[in-house]
């Protein structure tokens, strides 16, 4: 009931979030001009039904859509290594994504075959995943974990700014910064219906691993006794996730920190178990991005401040703060 | 800022960089140059014999609107040591391009003169003059600044609708206020829309924007080969409306980047490309 | 009726088996102590008998598929892991996973935790967070989450270990119950004397093999101790039970 409760509040916050992301813009345009325009009126001119429709719709949608598949990857990872600290950029999945992605991009895989941006991406992300649980083992220690994320990170890195520096094009070098950071300025429908599919089977199927999630809380032993199968969880785990991370990175870069921050302020008010831990997070990183990305357009209009500069900021002194206490624990 | 200048001054300031005596001009024998822009005027120019090297990008058919004249020349990288080992009487360098190594040439005792880019149309013919100066070709380039101001004042003459344009560039930039884009554009007859939008010189216009001050012409970078994300913002859905609904934009390619009498032509495109002029 | 069947159950690590040739079977009304020292194999025993590892020869419950063995046995690993800070009753809960239909718990699954709860005497613990118990109290919680699953046999690795002795011999007398109520229970003990007065058969292993299979009184002699566990004690039947005292070490 509590639970029910604490979803309906943070659905209540993503749709006005979702609404503020609609209509705040560089161009400001008053409230009932820019509802008419969305839902294309033909009282308005035809730029004002541009700008709603192919410039800040898909922008929001991406928001939200990008920011529930960074949230509920998180919540899935900590609960299947039962590690607060686990979260698909700080251990280089989406990182492995987006090397995949400027793979697809550079080869012009992308341009000849248009899923084959997401599915490369996905690619790229399912390695990271798979490498990560096999380096991490059963459980994932805070050490194995943190130390393989910086591999992984450091390797996928790399050859991202490898491939961007050996691109034809000059300004290929120039976009390092979004695939580290992630952004969502400029981007279309195209990139909606691109990253939509596979971040909702993704979600989807993460969505369905609560209770397995919720029996690990006792350990693989008992989870498997308890009729979990924890093979299959974990393929399931692996695919799902790469597929939300992946295609989220894939369309607007890697953005850092959305999947620990949302899974850590929530944990309590759900009551710690994983599977509730689920919807709040992917609700919960909604909120987030679309909060955030909301926050580069007030505070920098005419920059192209990086999202994940935001979410970096809020999110890394947590990371600290969460090394800190588990330091404690393993003690 | 140049069009204030006297020529006299210029040609004195030219004289004293170079270290040499008022008003004495000598014909240095070797020159090299390391920067686009100086390079293609270098090459207008220089006595037969006169130019070593220019640099690589003047061979760029992306960068460079004389690649064909290029060919003849060696290329230089724009590295101190190669441009030493080439025994240069002068260098010819830009106003931002390759700090270090022009402080470590002229540590070396070589002569380097510093041209800047002009930042307006009307100072368009010092530039020519300042490389005529230094590369003691003065009259050569006279007879250039000359027809080029003829030419200019020709083109600014001709009587042309009031309309609207926009530049618009990788990652949204576009050229607003003091930017010699915004000269070429006036000069063309047409309004820029980044001007009217505020903007003062290179800065980003938000693509929304862009949109809503539904410009009557667009003209956008060229297109380089490969992906990158802030190109991608050209392929953008809504540009793509605009351009379905003004016809192929026009491209701002090497003949606007330097202020050489390339600029003309670009400017005399850019008219024909008014909505009521074009067929 | 049978709960349990272990034919020739063998497990090796390399070479060497971990558990021997084990055959035994287990029927309901069976209170059951698995007995011997450090490394004779019991935790192994118990994991492969669950098919947790793979094994050679047969186990039943094994051979079944995975939500089938869940309802046929609950499992009490050693190992008291509680990864996140739920509550008690949330805890207990999870005990149910194997009976939850797709909307949910049901009012018999609340019912079921319920009946844990009071079984293990933790009611008034039933909002506490689980991760901020005390050692004894975890260990309760834990026995409590096994009990909820309801299944015929209990299996359980060392329940009792970390327990006071009041707590333990409470553990005790809540399996002999379980077992007088009609279901099974198998757990790997190290107190010979709560398993000499509480469980109904004992099965002593050593070096992976089933040494003695019997009630107490059967499987603890004086020379069973000696040979197996290297220990000198002292064993009376008293009108209380069997009492275990083990007085010190052989050789």
């Amino acid at each position: 009931m509590r639970l029910r409760v604490l979803l309906c509040l943070l659905a209540g916050l993503v749709a006005v979030l979702f609404a503020a992301s609609l209509l705040i813009g560089p161009a400001h345009l008053p409230i009932g001009t820019s509802l008419r325009a969305l839902f294309g009126s033909a009282s308005e001119s035809h730029a004002i039904v541009l700008v709603m429709q192919e410039i800040r719709l898909p922008r929001a949608l991406l928001g939200l859509l990008v920011g529930a598949a960074l949230g509920l990857s998180g919540a899935a990872l900590q609960g299947f290594l039962r590690n607060p600290l686990a979260e698909p950029g700080l251990i280089g999945i989406s990182g492995a994504a987006a090397l995949g992605a400027v793979i697809a991009l550079q080869t012009g895989l992308a341009a000849a075959f248009a899923l084959a941006l997401p599915l490369a991406a996905l690619a790229g992300a399912t390695a990271a995943v798979a490498l990560i649980l096999l380096l991490a083992g059963p459980r994932g220690s805070t050490l194995t974990l943190i130390l393989a994320g910086i591999a992984v990170s450091a390797l996928a890195g790399a050859l991202t700014a490898l491939v961007l520096n050996l691109s034809p094009n000059p300004f290929a070098a120039t976009e390092m910064m979004f695939w580290l950071m992630g952004s969502l300025a400029d981007r279309s429908m195209l990139h909606v219906w691109l990253a939509a599919p596979l971040i909702l089977i993704g979600g989807a199927t993460l969505l369905g691993l609560g209770r397995g999630l919720d029996a690990l809380t006792l350990g693989e032993d008992a989870a498997e006794a308890m009729g979990i199968r924890i093979g299959r969880l974990r393929l399931t785990l692996i695919l799902g996730t790469a597929a939300a991370v992946g295609s989220a990175t894939a369309v607007a870069g890697a953005i850092g920190f959305v999947g620990l921050v949302v899974p850590h302020l929530l944990r309590r008010a759900v009551g710690a178990r994983p599977s509730a831990l689920l919807p709040a997070s992917a609700l919960g990183g909604a909120a987030m991005v679309l909060a955030a990305d909301i926050a580069v357009r007030v505070i920098a209009p005419e920059r192209d401040l990086q999202l994940g500069v935001l979410t970096a900021l809020v999110g890394a002194p947590l990371f600290l703060n969460l090394i800190w206490r588990s330091r404690g624990e393993e003690a | 800022m140049w069009g204030s200048v006297r020529i006299s001054d210029l040609i004195m300031a030219v004289g004293v960089a170079l270290g040499l005596a008022s008003g004495a001009t000598a014909m240095p024998a070797r020159v090299v140059s390391m920067n686009l822009c100086t390079d293609q005027l270098a090459m207008l120019l220089a006595a037969p014999g006169q130019l070593v090297s220019v640099s690589f990008l003047a061979a760029d058919p992306l960068s460079s609107a004389m690649v064909a004249e290029a060919a003849g020349y060696p290329k230089n990288h724009g590295q101190a040591e190669e441009v030493f080992l080439l025994h240069p009487d002068l260098v010819l360098a830009g106003t931002y391009t390759t700090r270090a190594s022009v402080d470590l040439l002229r540590r070396l005792g070589v002569k380097v003169a510093i041209i800047p880019a002009p930042d307006s149309l009307d100072s368009v013919g010092a530039a020519m003059r300042a490389v005529g100066a230094a590369l003691g070709r003065e009259a050569a380039a006279d007879a250039m600044a000359g027809r080029f101001e003829a030419d200019l004042a020709a083109l600014r003459a001709r009587p042309l609708p009031p309309d609207r344009a926009a530049l618009y560039a990788p990652s949204g930039y576009t050229s607003g206020t003091g930017t010699i884009a915004d000269d070429i554009l006036r000069a063309a007859g047409f309004r820029n829309v980044a001007a009217e939008a505020g903007i003062i010189g290179y800065a980003r216009l938000p693509l929304e924007r862009l949109v809503l001050a539904t410009p009557d012409a667009l003209v956008t970078s060229q297109h380089y080969p490969g992906a990158s994300r802030p190109e991608a913002i050209l392929h953008h859905p809504v540009l793509r409306d605009m351009i379905a609904r003004l016809g192929p934009p026009q491209v701002a390619g090497p003949d606007w980047d330097c202020g050489t009498p390339k600029l003309i032509d670009a400017i005399a495109a850019l008219q024909a490309a008014h909505p009521g002029a074009r067929p | 009726m049978t709960l349990l069947t272990l034919d020739n159950l063998t497990v090796r690590r390399g070479e060497c088996p971990v558990v021997d040739g084990v055959s035994l079977s287990l029927a309901e009304g069976e209170c059951v102590g698995l007995i011997g020292p450090n490394g004779a194999g019991k935790t192994t025993l118990l994991r492969a008998a669950l098919g947790l590892l793979p094994a050679g020869g047969h186990s039943s419950l094994a051979a079944l598929p995975p939500r089938a063995r869940a309802h046929a046995a609950a499992w009490l690993p050693q190992a008291r892991e509680v990864a996140w800070p739920v509550s008690v009753e949330t805890l207990v809960a999870l005990g149910r996973t194997p009976h939850l239909g797709a909307r949910g718990p049901s009012p018999e699954d609340r019912a079921a935790v319920d009946r844990a709860l009071a079984r293990m005497g933790l009611e008034a613990y039933r909002d506490r967070d689980a991760t901020r118990l005390s050692g004894g109290e975890q260990a309760r919680v834990l026995i409590a989450r096994a009990l909820a699953q309801e299944t015929p046999l209990l299996m359980a690795d060392e329940p009792i270990a970390g327990l006071d002795p009041a707590a333990q011999i409470r553990t005790m007398e809540v399996f002999a119950r379980l077992a007088a109520e009609g279901h099974a229970v198998i757990a790997a003990l190290h107190d010979l004397g709560l398993a000499a007065r509480h469980c109904t058969r004992l099965l002593m292993l050593s070096r992976g093999r089933l040494v003695a299979d019997g009630p107490p009184e059967a499987v603890l002699t004086e020379a069973n101790l000696a040979e197996v566990f290297g220990l000198r004690a002292h064993v009376e039947r008293t009108a209380e039970g069997l009492v275990v005292q083990p007085l010190g070490v052989t050789g």
